[in-house]
Formats: structure tokens, C-alpha cells, sequence
């Protein structure tokens, strides 16, 4: 499918604030998102990849509405979602929709499946006729590899995990959204199952031109479903490129270290050491200078000074570091 | 399709033991309350025998100090005791339910609002209150009702403001969110199905409190004593029962309460075996 | 000799619809000092596999067979012998128990219960025991009064590990332990793991349901459909050169981050439903390569190389020259 260089939808500076209390009178305030800025182009699909509080999760929220940003703006077609009328941002939610993570929790256990799927159409009122409407609803059971007849009148605890991630995904497109932002849609899954939901999402997102934002942990499932992978780390994109590109050269040691953290690849010369807990992304201190520096086997004084910026090192290849490998 | 999921959903019900007797033993006194001219062939302030006589084939718990029936001041005082339970159960349900959805689904400044209002009713103590009404609006069976409710719908607002704090932060309420669903589709669609086995947990156990309740009530005088119900009975039966022997007098009350107690619990615990079906035959 | 023997062991469990067959007639053996990778999807039998060998099944469960540990048979135990035998002799890190903690308990606390429970040592001694096992497992000896809320993720899943091994036992058993994982946190507890074993010689049996995890943890595999055993070998013949249809196909389905990028395919069909399960080879309604005996005769697990052992109709036995 033809990718432009449109961008579809771009965030800007955007910087997610929590604030958690610290004992009993005092308040910490980390940054899960921290003056991010990423452009994704029509027609592609751009992983997200990181380790839990990358703020991954919380970018891919942000992008939905369902959390607000501290500051920044997030803008679809050029649009700043969080400064729209109440009627553009009901039409933001028939563009943009997402798929979550948990296949157990992210449906209501009190609604059948025919009323889940049908939902976003009542509430945008696409079809009001009713007959029409159920033609819909199992038109789109179909798409997603489901026998209507079958699990219509189901109930969420009564289909498997897979299932319910069909369920999620024909629900997300009775809307026909553009882009598609799926938070770890797999990584409760069994494997043997991933793929065939991961090939689903392949099919639906060729046929009806989406544009995927693919948030995972797993390299290998992002190298399968995406074009362009963006490497997260505290809060901020440390490396951006090509998939194949950025797994076969990458250019930050906080990327390199995912990728030989991938079981069966034993790294040469590495020793059993590290037995000792490393620190890992739950210190919440605030790192002076490139943020990975605690953790990088390279670090510098300059790493220590001031936050790396963003650049173009090489074509189509984008990263935050002051020695970039090889 | 419904034909089995009917059928289904009695299978689970017959499984279900506590739930059949619960339902079974309510079931009963509710028959009793309904029935009451069928079922005795006497008024419960009728004079029909010797006063202060034990329980006999022909009055079944004895009589009282002026010799009516105990037995049809049993079944027809259900009547009253049964229709405060359930009134009260109604009304602190519905004013609970409402209060603890709004705080909990709106969270900031209403929720302030609505539980420092919760709080304040929280701890309103129920017999000083009832003093106060009665005198106010004279002692009878509706100002026990009023009472009772005022000091049941907090609790009932507290527990599901909770509740819909944490369904409010679950994925498939975010789901909602994302397909559109406004806040008000939200409410009731998402949060309030999803709150129905508490809330008909809590109203069952309301009833219990509040049958009780109304017995204790009635026994200090705050109701209206021409009025047969159970506490009523208890009213009359401290003053002259202990005295002259008459324990049937005090008794058959005292059990009369404590079954539908025990009922309405039964149907309470295993409320959630109905309405959630991945807990059966528990 | 082998540390645990299970021979023809069976769990039944008794249903609405009739008996579930969760494990049938499965007989394997781990050595001392061994990790045995036990794969396959939900359902397969492996939890319920790994639970017998505790006897921490529900009771409408039926097991039948031996299992054997240290030359004492465990299906046969009393309650007593039980009590002394579960923790002290296997230990379990069940699925999830990183978020099992008690969350109004210090973690050392929970520790020291479980190791007075079974010892009667003082309580310095076991604060004291607690500290060691946390240090072993990495975690710094003053966060033992830490609560499980102020540890990360990986950090109580260590905890639980600590745990395990408390009492010293021979065999502990990992449910799942690094699902939840980052893939960074993950080779973390692997190489934990590694080195537990070197220092204390304990043999682990690794439950999951991802094969690619085993690579650098097992040192036996084997995979399980349907409660029974498909295939079952050195980690290096059943990851590298799998015999059997589902394990290949169970390899194939694990999209790798190196190696021909659309390679990845999936099993078609679902797990069959172990109440009816389908005659003959139970996988041969997914199996692309089924032919007529497959579905009448149930293959046996015979071995097809020096290490490995595989139930399927195509593969032939191996002769020992």
C-alpha cells in the first residue's frame, strides 16, 4: 500500500505530568511523557516500542484523548485534538480508535457481542435503521474471522482471549477509523495465537487504509506488523527508523541492550553477571543530561550535561545520543 | 436463544441452595403477608380466647394479654414489618445508589460535596433522630420508615461510590470513551449494569436492618402501638408477657424477624452466583 | 538417578460434561541440577502437570500414576508427609505471584512466615535467612522491610523466587515467571536463574507458553498438546531441529526479530476440547501434514534421536548403532 509523506497525525512537545504523593505531605512529579514530538505518515505502521514506564502506554492515551496532556498539542490532519468543539472531537472519535491490551478487561462483561459491536454505531448514528444495522454488525464479525451466527449472542467470558481481541477489533472498525492505535494487542495472548491476530490486523489495515501506532514491549512482533519502529525510553524517543533497519544497525545502546536482551541471543562474551538488581526505569529521580546515561555502558561527561538532542543521523534514521554506536 | 438461556438460568438457580431457601423462607412470610384473611380465620386485635394461654391446636402460638390470637397478629403484622423493610430497602437504595454514582462518576467538587452530605448522615445516630421525629411528627409507621431510610442510604452511597470509582478506571470503560460514548451512555450502560449485583446485595441486606430496625424502633415506642407488626407485639409483649409467662408472646416475634434476616442474607451472598455466571453451582 | 520420575501419570478432572482427561499418561524424568522447559499452549495440561507434582489440585481432581521424588512416591503421601514435602522438597513460583503479595505486609515478613511455618528457628534467625535469600536473588538486604507496593515488577518477581528457595528446596517449580516481563527485566531473572542453579544445584521446571523463553534457561524441553507429551528432548534438538508438527508449528508461530521476516505463521484451529478430544493423534485436525493413520491410531512417544522423543506417525525410531 502506498505510504506518503503525509502526516497524519503529529504530536508536539507533548509532556504527560503525573504527580504521586511521596509519603504523607510531599508530592513527586515524573514526566511519563516528556516534550515528545513524532509525526506519523499516512498509510504506515509505526511501533512504539519500550520497556514498562517508557510512557508508550501513556503517549498512545494521550494520542486517544483519555489522558490530557500537561502540555504540548497532539493534532490529527493538521486539527489540535484538545482544542476542539464537542462535535470535532465526537468526529475525532470516529477517525481515531483503540485497541487495548487486555482482551478480559477492555470489554464489558455485561454488554453481548452483538451490542458491542453495534455500539459505535448507535452512538454516531451511521445506520439507523436496525436491520441494516445488524447486517452491518455481522458483516464486520466476519471481517474479523468470527461466524456471526455463532458468537452473537455471546457474552465476553464466554470466548477465548483471541476471540475477545476480534471482538475489540471489529468494534474499532465499525467506525472506519483512519488510524488505529493498538496498545500491546497481543502481548496477552498466547503465541500461538499472536500471529494470527497480528495477520488479521495486516489484512484489515491493507484493506481499508489505516494507519496503525503499534505499542509493544516484543521486538520480534514489532519488526512483523511494522514499518517504522520508534525506540522509547523514559518518556522520550531515544531512536526512530526503518524496522529492519534500526534491529539490524541500531544506533543507541538503550536499543541495542533490547535487543540482546532477546532470549537465544547470546551476546558475545557476556558473562552471568548482573545478578545484582539493575536499575532499571522505576527509579523515579530525575536523570540529569541523556537519561539512559545511569544505565549506558558508553556514558560520557557529556551525557551527563545536557539531553541529547533528536537528529537525522543518517537517512530515515532518527536518534538522541551524543556517541551513537559503530 | 432465550429458551436456553432461560432454561439455563434456572438450572443455576435450582444448583443453587442458599439462593432457593433464601428465596424459599421470603418467599413464605411474603405469601403470609399477601394471604392474611385466608389464613386465619381471626383479626389480629380480635378477642377469641383466654388471655395469656399457651400455644394450643386452636391458636397456634397462644394468645395475648386480651386474649386475641398471636398467630394472626404474627402473619398479619408481617404485613407492616415486611412493607417498611422493603420501603426502606427502596428508598435508601435509589437515594444511596444515586448519591454514590454521581460522587463517584464526577469525582472533584461534587463528590466533595456529596459524601461531606454523606458524612454528615453517616453519623446522624438513628434513635435520637427517631426521638426527635416522633416528636415531631407524632409516633406511627411512616416516621420509622423515614428514619430508618435516612440512616440506611448513606452506607448504600458509600459502597457504590466506591465501586464506581474502580469501574470507572477499568479498560472497558475507557473502551466506552474511545467509541464515543458520552458520559451519560457511560453511566448507564457501563457503570450501573456493572454495579446491579451490589446494589441488589445491599438492598437485600437493607431489608434485614430494616425490618429490624423497625422492631427495635416499635419496642421503645416510636411507633404507633395500635398498629400490629412484629415490634409492635415485642412493644406489648415486654409489658405483660414476662410477667405472666407468655415467652410464646415474645418468642414467635423475636423468630419471625430473625428468618427473614436470615433470608434476605442468603439471597444476598449468593446474589452474585445469578447475576455473574462464572460463579456457578457454588 | 533421576531427582523426579513421573510415570504414567493421569489427572481427571470430574465436570458438568463429563470427565476432563487435563494430563494423560504423561512420564518424563528430571535430573538433578536440571531446568525442564515445559511448553505449550493453554489448556495443554502443563499447570496441571506441574501442580500434581505438589498435589495442589482441587479436589475433583483423580490422579493416577507415580510421581516419584528422591525414591518417595508422591501421589501416594499422607497429609503429614505432605506438609514436610511441599516447600521443603518442591516449591512453586505460581503464575502471577508477583502480584501475590500480601500489599499491608513488609515482603521479609512474608518470608519469615513461610520459613517459621515450616522451621521452628527463632524469628532473628529467620529475618536473618530472609536477608540472605533477597541478596541472592539481588535485591539489596535493607528493602526486606520494603512493602510489595514499592517494589517494581521484576523486583517481586525475584522476591517470589526468594521465596521458592527458602527452604532449600530441590525442585522448584516456575508457573509463567516472566510473562509479564519486559523482555530487559526478563533475561534478568533468566540469568538469575542461571546462576541459581550453578550455586545451588536446584532443578527447575520452566512452564510456559512461549518456547522462545526456554532458549536460554532449559536444558530439557518438552511439549505438551492435549495433556500429553508431543515431544520431549534436549534443548537444542527441540528448539533448533523440532520434530514434531506442533512444535515446529508452535516455532514457527514466534515471529523473530532475526531470519526471514514473514516466516511467522500461525496454527490454525483452537486446542481441542479435552472432554471429547479428537481420535487418534490428538493434533491431527491442525496438523498440515495428517494422513489416514492419524486419525485412527494414537501415536506413541518413541524416540527418535539419542536425546529426543517424539509421538508422531511420520517419524521413525531411532535405532541405537
Amino acid at each position: 500500500m502506498s505510504q506518503g509523506s503525509e502526516t497524519i497525525l503529529e504530536a508536539r512537545d507533548l509532556t504527560v505530568t503525573f504527580v504521586t504523593p511521596v509519603g504523607v505531605m510531599r508530592h513527586r512529579s515524573i514526566n511519563a511523557v516528556d516534550n515528545l514530538s513524532l509525526k506519523v505518515r499516512r498509510g504506515e505502521s509505526l511501533g512504539l516500542v519500550g520497556e514498562s514506564g517508557s510512557g508508550k502506554t501513556t503517549l498512545s492515551r494521550a494520542i486517544v484523548k483519555l489522558t490530557r496532556p500537561s502540555s504540548g498539542g497532539v493534532y490529527f490532519n493538521g486539527e489540535d485534538v484538545y482544542r476542539q468543539s464537542s462535535s470535532s472531537s465526537k468526529e475525532y472519535r470516529r477517525r481515531v480508535q483503540m485497541i487495548f491490551q487486555d482482551p478480559y478487561e477492555s470489554l464489558n462483561p455485561r454488554s453481548s457481542v452483538k451490542y458491542m459491536v453495534e455500539e459505535p454505531i448507535i452512538i454516531h448514528k451511521i445506520i439507523k435503521d436496525r436491520r441494516r444495522r445488524e447486517e452491518k454488525v455481522s458483516e464486520l464479525l466476519q471481517l474479523v474471522g468470527l461466524n456471526p451466527e455463532t458468537v452473537l449472542a455471546k457474552y465476553p467470558h464466554e470466548l477465548s482471549g483471541g476471540e475477545r481481541q476480534r471482538i475489540s477489533l471489529a468494534r474499532a472498525l465499525a467506525l472506519s477509523p483512519e488510524l488505529l492505535v493498538a496498545d500491546e494487542p497481543v502481548s496477552m495472548l498466547d503465541v500461538s495465537i499472536r500471529i494470527g491476530i497480528l495477520n488479521l490486523m495486516l489484512d484489515l489495515k491493507r484493506r481499508f487504509n489505516l494507519t496503525c501506532l503499534f505499542v509493544t514491549h516484543d521486538l520480534g512482533v514489532a519488526r512483523y506488523f511494522c514499518d517504522r519502529i520508534a525506540v522509547m525510553y523514559r518518556g522520550k524517543i531515544v531512536e526512530m527508523a526503518d524496522s529492519e533497519q534500526l534491529l539490524r544497525h541500531p544506533l543507541h545502546p538503550y536499543t541495542k541492550l533490547l535487543i540482546d536482551s532477546v532470549p537465544g541471543r547470546s551476546v558475545k562474551g557476556a558473562e552471568d553477571s548482573a545478578v545484582s538488581e539493575v536499575a532499571t526505569t522505576a527509579t523515579m529521580d530525575v536523570i540529569a543530561g541523556c537519561s539512559f546515561n545511569p544505565r549506558c555502558p558508553y556514558a560520557q561527561e557529556t551525557c551527563r550535561g545536557q539531553t541529547p538532542e533528536f537528529l537525522e543521523v543518517e537517512p530515515g534514521h532518527l536518534v538522541a545520543c551524543y556517541f551513537p554506536l559503530k | 436463544m432465550l429458551k436456553s438461556a432461560r432454561a439455563a438460568w434456572f438450572r443455576r438457580l435450582r444448583g443453587n441452595r442458599r439462593l432457593v431457601v433464601g428465596i424459599g423462607i421470603i418467599a413464605v412470610f411474603l405469601g403470609m403477608a399477601a394471604l392474611a384473611p385466608y389464613l386465619t380465620p381471626y383479626g389480629p386485635h380480635q378477642v377469641v380466647g383466654r388471655p395469656y394461654s399457651p400455644p394450643s391446636l386452636q391458636h397456634w402460638l397462644g394468645t395475648d394479654n386480651l386474649g386475641a390470637d398471636i398467630m394472626s397478629q404474627i402473619i398479619y403484622g408481617s404485613r407492616v414489618s415486611l412493607m417498611v423493610g422493603f420501603a426502606v430497602a427502596v428508598v435508601a437504595t435509589l437515594l444511596g445508589t444515586t448519591v454514590g454514582l454521581l460522587a463517584g462518576f464526577y469525582r472533584g467538587p461534587a463528590d466533595e460535596g456529596l459524601m461531606r452530605i454523606t458524612d454528615v448522615f453517616l453519623i446522624l445516630p438513628s434513635l435520637p433522630l427517631a426521638i426527635i421525629l416522633a416528636a415531631y411528627l407524632g409516633p406511627s409507621e411512616t416516621t420509622i420508615i423515614e428514619v430508618l431510610a435516612v440512616t440506611s442510604w448513606p452506607l448504600v452511597a458509600r459502597v457504590v461510590r466506591s465501586q464506581t470509582l474502580s469501574l470507572r478506571e477499568r479498560p472497558f470503560t475507557d473502551a466506552a470513551r474511545v467509541i464515543g460514548a458520552g458520559n451519560r451512555r457511560i453511566m448507564f450502560r457501563v457503570i450501573i449494569p456493572n454495579l446491579l449485583t451490589l446494589i441488589a446485595a445491599n438492598a437485600v441486606l437493607t431489608i434485614t436492618a430494616a425490618v429490624a430496625g423497625e422492631a427495635g424502633l416499635d419496642f421503645i415506642g416510636l411507633g404507633n402501638p395500635s398498629v400490629v407488626s412484629w415490634g409492635t407485639m415485642l412493644y406489648w409483649a415486654e409489658t405483660y408477657a414476662l410477667f405472666n409467662g407468655a415467652w410464646w408472646w415474645i418468642v414467635a416475634p423475636g423468630i419471625c424477624i430473625c428468618l427473614v434476616g436470615l433470608g434476605a442474607v442468603l439471597i444476598s451472598v449468593s446474589i452474585e452466583n445469578l447475576f455473574n455466571p462464572r460463579l456457578r453451582g457454588r | 538417578m533421576a531427582l523426579l520420575s513421573i510415570r504414567e501419570l493421569s489427572v481427571e478432572y470430574r465436570t458438568e460434561r463429563g470427565p476432563l482427561r487435563a494430563v494423560d499418561t504423561v512420564s518424563l524424568d528430571l535430573k538433578e541440577g536440571e531446568t525442564l522447559g515445559l511448553a505449550g499452549e493453554s489448556g495443554c495440561g502443563k499447570s496441571t502437570l506441574a501442580f500434581s507434582i505438589l498435589r495442589l489440585l482441587p479436589p475433583s481432581a483423580r490422579i493416577s500414576g507415580r510421581i516419584e521424588l528422591d525414591g518417595e512416591n508422591v501421589v501416594d503421601m499422607d497429609d503429614r508427609t505432605l506438609r514436610n514435602y511441599r516447600w521443603k522438597s518442591v516449591s512453586l513460583v505460581p503464575q502471577g505471584s508477583m502480584n501475590a503479595f500480601d500489599p499491608v505486609r513488609t515482603i521479609g515478613s512474608q518470608i519469615v512466615e513461610g520459613i517459621k511455618a515450616h522451621e521452628s528457628i527463632s524469628k532473628a534467625e529467620a529475618w536473618q535467612r530472609a536477608r540472605k535469600l533477597l541478596s541472592s536473588v539481588g535485591i539489596s538486604e535493607d528493602r526486606a522491610k520494603s512493602f510489595p507496593f514499592q517494589f517494581s515488577g521484576g523486583m517481586r518477581q525475584r522476591a517470589a523466587i526468594a521465596m521458592a528457595l527458602s527452604l532449600n528446596p530441590k525442585l522448584v517449580i516456575l508457573d509463567e515467571p516472566t510473562t509479564a516481563l519486559d523482555v530487559v527485566v526478563q533475561k534478568q531473572i533468566l540469568t538469575l536463574l542461571r546462576h541459581l542453579q550453578r550455586e545451588y544445584q536446584t532443578s527447575f521446571i520452566f512452564i510456559t507458553h512461549d518456547l522462545s523463553v526456554l532458549a536460554d534457561i532449559a536444558t530439557r524441553i518438552a511439549v505438551m498438546y492435549a495433556g500429553k507429551i508431543a515431544e520431549i528432548g534436549s534443548e537444542t534438538e527441540v528448539l533448533g531441529s523440532p520434530q514434531h508438527p506442533y512444535s515446529r508449528a508452535l516455532i514457527a508461530a514466534i515471529p523473530t526479530i532475526d531470519g526471514e521476516k514473514s516466516a511467522a505463521k500461525s496454527i490454525p484451529g483452537l486446542p481441542p476440547d479435552l472432554i471429547s478430544p479428537p481420535s487418534g493423534c490428538r493434533f491431527h485436525p491442525r496438523c498440515p501434514f495428517v494422513f489416514e493413520k492419524c486419525i485412527n491410531v494414537e501415536p506413541a512417544l518413541t524416540q527418535i534421536s539419542r536425546e529426543t522423543q517424539a509421538a508422531c506417525h511420520l517419524l521413525k525410531a531411532w535405532e541405537a548403532k
